[in-house]
C-alpha cells in the first residue's frame, strides 16, 4: 500500500485503536466543551427574541441538534453494524454497542425538548402526530437494541444479532426525515434544508449549526471513551491489554 | 426446493393438529382481550364503535405476539432446526414455510373470528368487512417481521419479554395502517388508501423478512 492512503484496516484492531481513541477523547472533548459553551451563549444572548412564539423558542438550538443527533447515531450504528456483518470486524460491533447509549440520550432528550417547547407554543405536551411517533420509535429501537445486548453473553453473537436488528430498523430513519414532507401535521415543516436554505435568520442558524456541531463532538468523544473500556472488558484476557500502563498499575 | 417447502408447510401444520391445545391459547388470549374492554370502558355503544378498530388491532398485535416463541423454539431445542441450517435448500424458503404455517395456525383463525367479535362492538357490516380485510393482509406481516425478532431472541433468558422489546416497535406502522382503515370506512372515508398500503408493507415484508430472519437464525443457532 502506498504511503499516501490510510491503511484503515490497521485500526480495525482494538490493539491499534485503542491508544487512537486514547489521543482523540480529550480534543473531541475540548472541541465539545468550546462549541457547547459558545452555541449556549449565542442561543440566550446574541440570538435575537423570535417576532411570534418569544423566548420560549431558543429551546430548538438544544432541540433540532438533539433530534438531528438522534437519526444520525442511528445511521452510523447502521453503518458500523453493516461493516462488521461484511468485515466480520471485532471493532465495529463495539462501535456500534458505543454509539448506542448516546443515541437513546439524544432521542430521549429530543422528545423532553420538544414536550417543553411543545406546551407554550402548542398547549399540549404531547400530540400524536407523525414525527414524534416516530421518533419515540426511534427511541423504543434503541432501547431494544441495548436489551438485546444486554440478554446475549456470548459478545459475538450479540455484536452480530445487534447488527442485524439494527440494519431492519433503519427503515425508521427516512420515515422520521420525511414525516413532516408526507403528512400534512402539526409539527412544522424543516426549518433548514439544503436545496432552498434556511427559512430562519442568519444568527439563528449559526447558533444551532454551533450547537450541532458541538453535540457532535461530545458524542465522537463519549463513544471513543465508551470503546475504550468495551476493548478493555473485552479483551482483558489479552497480552497487550495487561501490558499496558494503566492495566498495570 | 418447493417440496421441500411443501413438506416443511405439512410437517408443522401436522404438528401443530397433534398439539391442538396450543392453536386454541392464541384465539382465546385475542377473545377475552378483545371482550376485556368493554368491562373495563363500559357498555356505552358509540365508545365501543369508535374504539373497536384499535383493540382489535392491539389485540391482534399482543396475539400474534404471544405466539412468536413458539415459531423456532420447539425446533430450536429438538435438534430440528440445525437439520433445516444444513439443508442444501435456500433456508430464506424455510423459513418462509415455517412462518406461512405459524401464520394459518395461530393468525388465520384469528382474522375469522374478528367478525363475530365486531358485533360485540356494534360495528356495520360494511366496516366488518373491512376489518377482516386489514387483518388478512396485515397479520401475515406481523408473523414475518415477528420472525425476524424470534429468531434474533432464540434460546436467550427471558427471550418473551425481549421479543415484545423488538419487534413491538416494528410492528407500529402495521397498527397505524390496519386501524386507521377501519377507522376511515366507519367514519365514511374509504379505507382504500391504508389498506393499499398494508398490501404494500406485506409485500415488502414477504421479500426481506424471510432473508433477515435466516440471518437471524444463523446468527443464533451457531
Amino acid at each position: 500500500m502506498s504511503s499516501r492512503f490510510i491503511n484503515w484496516f490497521k485500526f480495525s484492531s482494538p490493539a491499534t485503536f485503542y491508544p487512537l481513541a486514547g489521543r482523540m477523547v480529550p480534543v473531541f472533548s475540548l472541541i465539545a466543551a468550546a462549541l457547547i459553551a459558545v452555541g449556549l451563549y449565542m442561543s440566550f444572548f446574541v440570538a435575537p427574541t423570535d417576532y411570534k412564539q418569544g423566548e420560549g423558542y431558543r429551546i430548538i438550538f438544544v432541540h433540532v441538534p438533539a433530534a438531528w443527533m438522534s437519526m444520525f447515531i442511528y445511521l452510523v450504528m447502521a453503518f458500523w453494524a453493516a461493516l462488521g456483518l461484511v468485515f466480520n470486524t471485532r471493532l465495529s460491533g463495539m462501535m456500534t454497542r458505543a454509539l448506542a447509549p448516546t443515541g437513546a440520550i439524544f432521542a430521549f432528550l429530543a422528545l423532553w425538548t420538544g414536550a417543553f417547547w411543545g406546551k407554550p407554543m402548542w398547549g399540549t405536551w404531547w400530540v400524536w402526530d407523525a414525527r414524534l411517533t416516530s421518533e419515540l420509535i426511534l427511541l423504543f429501537l434503541y432501547l431494544g437494541y441495548l436489551a438485546l445486548q444486554g440478554a446475549i453473553d456470548d459478545n459475538r453473537r450479540a455484536d452480530r444479532a445487534g447488527a442485524l436488528l439494527v440494519l431492519v430498523g433503519v427503515v425508521n430513519i427516512p420515515i422520521i426525515h420525511y414525516s413532516v414532507k408526507w403528512w400534512n401535521t402539526l409539527h412544522q415543516g424543516a426549518s433548514v434544508s439544503i436545496s432552498s436554505g434556511s427559512s430562519m435568520s442568519a444568527i439563528m442558524l449559526w447558533t444551532m449549526l454551533i450547537m450541532a456541531l458541538g453535540f457532535w463532538a461530545y458524542t465522537i468523544a463519549v463513544a471513543l471513551s465508551r470503546v475504550r473500556s468495551i476493548i478493555l472488558e473485552r479483551e482483558a484476557d489479552t497480552t497487550w491489554v495487561q501490558e499496558l500502563a494503566e492495566v498495570r498499575s | 426446493m418447493f417440496s421441500a417447502f411443501r413438506t416443511l408447510l405439512g410437517r408443522d401444520l401436522l404438528l401443530a393438529m397433534r398439539r391442538r391445545s396450543d392453536l386454541f391459547t392464541t384465539l382465546f388470549f385475542f377473545v377475552i382481550v378483545v371482550s376485556l374492554f368493554p368491562l373495563g370502558i363500559g357498555p356505552e355503544m358509540n365508545t365501543l364503535r369508535m374504539i373497536a378498530p384499535g383493540v382489535f388491532w392491539v389485540a391482534a398485535l399482543l396475539a400474534s405476539m404471544l405466539a412468536l416463541e413458539r415459531l423456532f423454539a420447539i425446533d430450536y431445542e429438538d435438534g430440528a432446526l440445525e437439520q433445516m441450517l444444513l439443508t442444501p435448500q435456500p433456508l430464506s424458503l424455510l423459513v418462509l414455510a415455517k412462518v406461512l404455517a405459524h401464520w394459518l395456525v395461530t393468525g388465520l383463525p384469528l382474522v375469522l373470528m374478528a367478525p363475530l367479535l365486531g358485533l360485540q362492538y356494534d360495528l356495520s357490516s360494511e366496516a366488518l368487512g373491512v376489518m377482516v380485510v386489514s387483518l388478512l393482509l396485515g397479520t401475515p406481516a406481523l408473523s414475518l417481521i415477528g420472525a425476524i425478532g424470534a429468531a434474533l431472541t432464540l434460546g436467550l433468558r427471558g427471550g418473551g419479554v425481549l421479543v415484545s422489546l423488538l419487534v413491538l416497535p416494528l410492528y407500529i406502522p402495521v397498527l397505524i395502517f390496519g386501524s386507521g382503515a377501519v377507522e376511515a370506512t366507519a367514519s365514511g372515508l374509504g379505507g382504500q388508501g391504508h389498506l393499499s398500503m398494508l398490501g404494500a408493507i406485506l409485500v415488502l415484508s414477504l421479500l426481506f423478512a424471510p432473508l433477515a430472519a435466516s440471518a437471524a437464525l444463523r446468527i443464533s443457532a451457531e
